[in-house]
């Protein structure tokens, strides 16, 4: 099957539904198609997606001029198309598409508070991430409004929130954050249960909102990259790579070959260093403490060589447009081969331990599951997807170097429950360790060891795409410079946006004690989704 | 039988409640100790839990606006009963004045009162996690309660008494035997140990998660001395419940005069035993995860049986034999 050719189906759907598609571009957006088509055609061209089983990958808006330009990912076996029109900024409005794609929800809420667009039949109207700090009216990415905000003398509290009644004998709320007893991110959580069994989780999230995209605006390649390693940190490497390879193709560069395989065993280090520390702290919300502090212990030698490497533990600002900030020579590589065999020992026999716990397994099988379907509609990518059969994985797609010359199979399962995604994780640390001894491998093949960097050229008015898989699933990052060559707009969606309200799903008919496992084997990023 | 106007009797017994709450700490540091080394780390000093215990206690204590008298009192109630709970269960020697005064039902009953202020509190406050906290604390006890009296009758049915410094005495006298019904009533009296001392797989006293809570959840709004009345209760306990236990099934040792040579032994023995417990406890500590909260009453319901068949064997094995 060759890339894209199942969007001549799609173009042909689009006209029987009489969608004027004004002009179609391969290169605007590359790797993406690029569509533009009539506001009033959204919610129609979002249907006949729907219908042709395409999957739903994020929205941003972006003022131009007196134009609001919303632009909607929609994604086909790894083929991306992203659907492009432009609302007349006064008072815009367009056709939701949450109705069709769930997923869509709180995007197109963040859009109604950041942009003041009005998304008609969404069904939900509340504020999402501005809580009550600005005024009704008043949405901070329009051009015109103050970096610093307007605040008023003191934010007021998120009062007027209102969360669905529920009614019945014996049952009650718990309210839950946004400050947690432990040490975690902010984060509302309002259960309804009846006794110990939950009958509805809503969420309610933007408490880590910095304005990432705020304050994007106007910086250079360098300080975008820098910007974007700080939208989450434990995927520091993943969004600083999906930056860096947004204004690479706005540029019209692509990186030295060896810088993009230095990024690749940077991204698998995150990965293997955030799904070792997972797994004991999944381990631990059951009691099973043996379990985290082998993970903790393996994680922290892990994360010391990266700081031994890289200058810093979770490889923070190593990655930059046009390359990266470290090589990697012979002595490297023969100790980083050495950690690889010696980590892939120690985690066989520590999860050969955890498999044979039937106290472990007791309470991981069968808690919290995940439907197929539920996944599917939501978007669901990474492991939560993997474990619920989405085999989304951007690093099969032979989207990007260095893993368009390596081949590996998706860890996949059906299964859906917390035991599966934890499952899921151990397979994908393997995996991981193979293809960076792979990567090593294609390191010490090259024969022009030095070069790792290339100068950005400057290129006005350009636009990138960066599409990268981060540890937690697929990122999108999208970048347009300005006239002289500066950050214009910036938006990078993690993969939260889908799993935070998968969690919700994913908890109904489990009991209260069981949520803290449920989350943590989803682990959704607070600061990743607030921005 | 025990003299009630000798005045040492009465000092010793001041001085097993000093040791309880003086050792209780130690207990806890000690498996927590073997815990992390079991976990391949070092682990806190032995003194640790002292040290909280002088934070704690030098610390303002914070009060919810809408905590009532009961809230206040609560740690007090519950520290005094659990210590009280405490002098009743021969220590270093049977025959003080505080065990013949007091038999297992009153020990039964002031864990029960201490229990009660403790939930009372939890509600107090109006919140919800020290309401979900109180709830399951009293799911647990009420099927923990039956089964540890169970256990207890089974070996007050031997003794022919219900005074522990009795029970201890008829053990000590009859020697080292196998009984069927004392082995079904340890088992069982363990497992009620472990849920009654909110330890894993029941509850999980390191937890920081506030939705898996039971004892933690109903001490979430203390702070200050209030928070050290409450977690050093909770630790006398855990040691009340290893006294018991090492004392009433294995009780060698224990002094049955009163002078300084066998009271010696008693401690040294006594120590032993628990630093022994101990170990065990850590050690099952770390090869479990913590079950499922409804996977507790068929938890407690184990224990039910085995001290429910330790009655039937003394009944069918024991008597009259």
């Amino acid at each position: 099957m060759s890339r894209f050719d199942w969007l001549s189906g799609y173009l042909a759907e689009l006209e029987d539904e009489h969608v004027i598609v004004h002009s179609g571009s391969a290169q605007t957006l590359a790797p993406a198609h690029l569509l533009i088509i009539d506001p009033e055609d959204w919610g129609k061209a979002a249907s006949v997606a729907k219908n042709m089983d395409l999957r739903w990958s994020g929205i941003w808006a972006d003022e131009q001029d007196s134009d609001i330009v919303l632009s909607a990912v929609l994604v086909n076996q790894g083929d991306y198309v992203v659907l492009r029109t432009a609302l007349l900024g006064e008072q815009p409005e367009i056709a939701s598409h949450t109705p069709l794609y769930p997923g869509a929800d709180r995007m197109e809420r963040h859009l109604a508070d950041m942009f003041g667009v009005t998304f008609t039949d969404h069904p939900d109207t509340r504020r999402w991430i501005r809580h009550q700090a600005w005024q009704e009216g008043e949405h901070p990415l329009r051009a015109g409004f103050p970096v610093q905000g307007n605040p008023p003398e003191r934010t007021p509290a998120d009062a007027d929130y209102p969360s669905p009644p529920i009614q019945g004998s014996g049952v009650y709320e718990i309210p839950v954050g946004p400050v947690h007893a432990g040490i975690i991110e902010p984060g509302h959580f309002r259960f309804q249960a009846a006794g110990e069994p939950i009958l509805r989780l809503e969420e309610r999230l933007g408490y880590v909102h910095k304005g990432i995209e705020k304050i994007a605006v106007g910086r250079d390649a360098a300080g975008l990259a820098r910007l974007a390693g700080r939208i989450s940190g434990d995927s520091t490497v993943a969004h600083t790579w999906a930056a860096c390879q947004a204004l690479e193709r706005a540029s019209g560069i692509r990186p030295p070959e060896r810088a993009s395989i230095i990024r690749g065993l940077l991204s698998e280090r995150e990965r293997i260093a955030n799904h070792i520390g997972d797994i004991g702290a999944i381990c631990n919300d059951v009691g099973f403490a043996f379990a985290q502090m082998q993970c903790q212990a393996l994680r922290e030698q892990w994360q010391r060589r990266s700081g031994e490497l890289s200058g810093h533990r979770l490889m923070m600002d190593v990655v930059v447009p046009g390359g990266v900030m470290i090589n990697l020579d012979d002595a490297a590589i023969a100790t980083l081969r050495e950690d690889h065999a010696r980590l892939r020992e120690q985690a066989r026999s520590l999860f050969d331990i955890l498999d044979d716990q039937p106290s472990l397994e007791d309470r991981l099988l069968s808690t919290g599951y995940l439907s197929p379907e539920t996944a599917r509609a939501l978007g669901a990518s990474g492991y939560v997807g993997k474990a619920s059969g989405q085999a989304i994985d951007l690093r099969t797609d032979g989207l990007y170097a260095p893993y368009t010359r390596l081949r590996f199979n998706i860890a996949l399962s059906e299964s859906g429950d917390v035991a599966t995604r934890m499952g899921i994780r151990q397979e994908e640390v393997f995996s991981s360790l193979n293809l960076m001894d792979e990567m090593l491998k294609m390191l010490e093949q090259q024969t022009d060891r030095t070069d790792i960097y290339i100068e950005l050229p400057s290129r006005p008015g350009g636009e990138g795409l960066g599409l990268i898989d981060g540890w937690r699933g697929e990122i999108v990052s999208y970048v347009r410079l300005d006239d002289e060559g500066r950050v214009a707009r910036f938006f990078a969606r993690d993969p939260s946006w889908f799993t935070w309200p998968a969690l919700e799903r994913i908890v109904l008919g489990n009991i209260v004690p069981d949520f803290p496992v449920c989350n943590k084997s989803v682990n959704g990023s607070y600061s990743g989704h607030d921005l | 039988m025990v003299d009630f106007l000798n005045p040492t009797g009465w000092a010793l017994a001041l001085l097993q409640m000093l040791l309880f709450s003086a050792g209780a700490p130690l207990l806890i540091a000690w498996v927590k100790r073997i815990k992390s080394r079991l976990q391949n780390r070092r682990g806190p000093s032995l003194l640790q839990p002292y040290q909280d215990l002088r934070k704690l206690f030098g610390k303002e204590a914070v009060m919810a606006h809408t905590a009532s008298p009961v809230f206040r009192a609560a740690p007090y109630i519950v520290f005094g009963a659990t210590l009280v709970a405490a002098s009743v269960i021969p220590l270093l020697a049977i025959e003080l004045p505080t065990t013949a005064i007091a038999d297992v039902i009153v020990l039964v009953g002031f864990l029960a009162l201490a229990r009660f202020f403790l939930a009372l509190a939890g509600m107090d406050v109006g919140t919800s996690f020290g309401g979900m906290g109180a709830s399951r604390e009293m799911l647990i006890s009420a099927l923990a309660e039956p089964a540890m009296l169970m256990a207890i009758f089974t070996l007050t049915m031997s003794a022919h008494s219900t005074n522990l410094s009795s029970v201890i005495e008829h053990v000590l006298d009859a020697g080292l035997l196998l009984r069927p019904s004392f082995l079904f009533a340890l088992l069982g009296l363990l497992l009620v140990a472990v849920a009654e001392t909110g330890r894993i797989p029941v509850d999980n006293p390191a937890t920081h998660l506030e939705l898996t809570m039971v004892h933690e959840a109903m001490i979430l709004e203390y702070s200050g001395r209030h928070l050290a009345l409450m977690e050093w209760a909770a630790q006398i306990k855990l040691m009340l419940y290893g006294v018991l236990l090492s004392n009433i099934f294995l009780p060698w040792g224990i002094a049955s005069r009163l002078d300084a040579g066998s009271l010696l032994l008693g401690l040294v023995v006594i120590v032993a035993k628990l630093a022994v417990l101990g170990v065990i406890l850590a050690v099952s500590e770390t090869v479990v995860a913590k079950m499922r909260l409804f996977r507790v009453p068929a938890f407690l319901n184990l224990a039910f049986m085995l001290s429910l068949l330790g009655m039937l064997s003394h009944v069918i094995l024991e008597v009259g034999a």
